[in-house]
């Protein structure tokens, strides 16, 4: 009977490295067929974006103010005050109106 | 004979083999910081590839975005604005073409949910028809041939005919939408014939956009004209601002999980202090030391990397990102089911490698250094 050979730990860690690796690279590798399965679907958003003529993502759809963010007020998703957290999410998570825009050019 | 490579290729294994043996003896701390790190890479990773994709999705989606919209404010309000506007702008130099949109919303108490009503200038639906997004189409649990039943203005009802429900496909522009007839548009909302919402306008030249804005506000002063640019700034800020706030949030897990790697790091046990005492009274050199050290730290969080960013990717491609849209739905009743588009973005992996990895592996070496450089018989006394 032969004495069974150790494993030595550097080929174990580089199996588990190489492993991981090899995971991320195949996830990585497949996102060129996710992205060829979503380009129909982005062709047919742009579509209908392009001929509604529609300015903004239908993302934030609870509240008035929020749904058409571009369209809106400055500050309209603020109705307390800039940086107020406020009743719908959807105003909490817009950021306050750059100041710097609202400047002339030089 | 053997080569000098291969003598140093021999020693790095040793050094390696050393180093997972010391992994090894302390199991249990050691997965419990794997796992951390690794969460703590997956949550990142997440967020930042969320909120790219997002991004870049909506800014594909609005690429032909009206190049200007032209609002008129009454009051410092948004206000329907009359149609011999369309004259006015449709005269000045640069514009190519100028249309009267017509849009608005209605809430709908039975769904208790905002419709987004557009009449539109292109192939508009027949008088009485109405084309609906898809999740509006779940959220009323209609589909076509039904009858979309709403209150106008004036309190009575108003029967629409579904004829089509648009392609889940565009649900991230079209959820919540009821393309219907101009005329109908105008009965629902008692809007009279000579107004409009706002105005579209397309430019010739592109790069005279913002002269086009400024002749459009000398005509029309009481206008408010918004370009395109802007819309697009507008979700650039407001992912920007979310990617922002998730990050704000993962921040205390990243200071957490610094504390943590600065005390195992600059609290070495005795213990590990007298095994490197003994390395270096067998012989070991102070390099010997900190490489074994350095590839026990590199071994941990290149595989916590690997595993955490391999995770995220697959939670925000192929599993919609559960922990996110949760954030995202908040209390909208009609939220878009869509899938985002992956891109692998190098530089993008090198930041979350760099604000990851190489913080841990500087706070594992700095204090086997100073260990290290000690003499062995002053540290094994200890």
């Amino acid at each position: 009977m032969t004495p069974q050979r150790k494993r030595r730990g550097s080929t174990l860690a580089m199996w588990a490295l190489g492993l991981c690796a090899l995971a991320l690279l195949l996830v990585l590798l497949d996102s060129g067929r996710l992205a060829a399965l979503h380009a129909e679907a982005l062709r047919q958003g742009q579509a209908r974006a392009m001929s509604d003529q529609l300015t903004d993502p239908a993302l934030f759809t609870e509240a008035r103010f929020a749904r058409h963010a571009s369209q809106a007020d400055r500050h309209a998703a603020f109705q307390d005050h800039p940086m107020a957290l406020e009743h719908f999410p959807a105003g909490s998570l817009m950021p306050p109106p750059d100041a710097t825009a609202l400047m002339p050019p030089p | 004979m053997s080569f000098p490579h291969n003598a140093w290729l021999e020693s790095q294994r040793g050094l390696i083999d050393f180093s997972i043996a010391n992994l090894g003896r302390r199991r249990g701390r050691n997965l419990g910081l794997f796992l951390a790190y690794t969460l703590l890479v997956f949550l990142l990773a997440s967020v930042v590839l969320y909120g790219d994709a997002l991004r870049r999705e909506a800014r594909l989606l609005l690429a032909d975005a009206p190049e200007l919209v032209v609002q008129r404010l009454t009051a410092g309000r948004h206000d329907l604005l009359p149609a011999e506007w369309l004259d006015r702008v449709r005269g000045l130099r640069g514009v190519r073409a100028a249309e009267g949109r017509l849009w608005g919303y209605h809430y709908d108490p039975a769904a208790q949910a905002n419709y987004t009503l557009l009449a539109p200038n292109d192939a508009p639906p027949a008088p009485g028809q109405v084309e609906i997004g898809a999740a509006l189409a779940r959220a009323s649990g209609l589909d076509v041939g039904d009858v979309l039943s709403l209150r106008g203005f004036d309190g009575k009802p108003f029967a629409f005919n579904i004829s089509r429900v648009f392609e889940a496909e565009s649900e991230l522009v079209s959820a919540d939408l009821m393309r219907v007839n101009a005329a109908d548009f105008r009965a629902f909302f008692g809007v009279e014939p000579d107004l409009y919402t706002d105005l579209a306008l397309s430019v010739a030249n592109p790069r005279e956009v913002r002269k086009v804005a400024e002749k459009v506000l000398d005509r029309l002063p009481g206008a408010r004209v918004i370009a395109r640019e802007e819309m697009r700034r507008t979700y650039e800020a407001a992912f920007n601002w979310r990617q922002g706030v998730l990050l704000t949030f993962l921040s205390t897990i990243l200071l957490a999980f610094a504390l943590l790697a600065w005390d195992k790091a600059s609290g070495l046990s005795a213990e590990e202090r007298r095994e490197i005492g003994i390395l270096k009274a067998l012989g070991w050199d102070t390099g010997d030391v900190l490489r074994m050290k350095l590839w026990e730290g590199a071994l941990v969080s290149l595989c916590a990397f690997l595993v955490g960013y391999t995770l995220a990717w697959l939670h925000v491609f192929y599993a919609d990102a559960p922990l996110f849209t949760a954030v995202l739905k908040g209390w909208s009743v009609l939220y878009p089911q869509f899938r985002l588009a992956p891109q692998i973005d190098l530089a993008q992996i090198a930041t979350l490698f760099f604000l990851t990895v190489l913080p841990y592996v500087a706070a594992t070496i700095a204090p086997v250094w100073r260990a290290a450089t000690l003499d062995p018989d002053e540290v094994m006394r200890e």
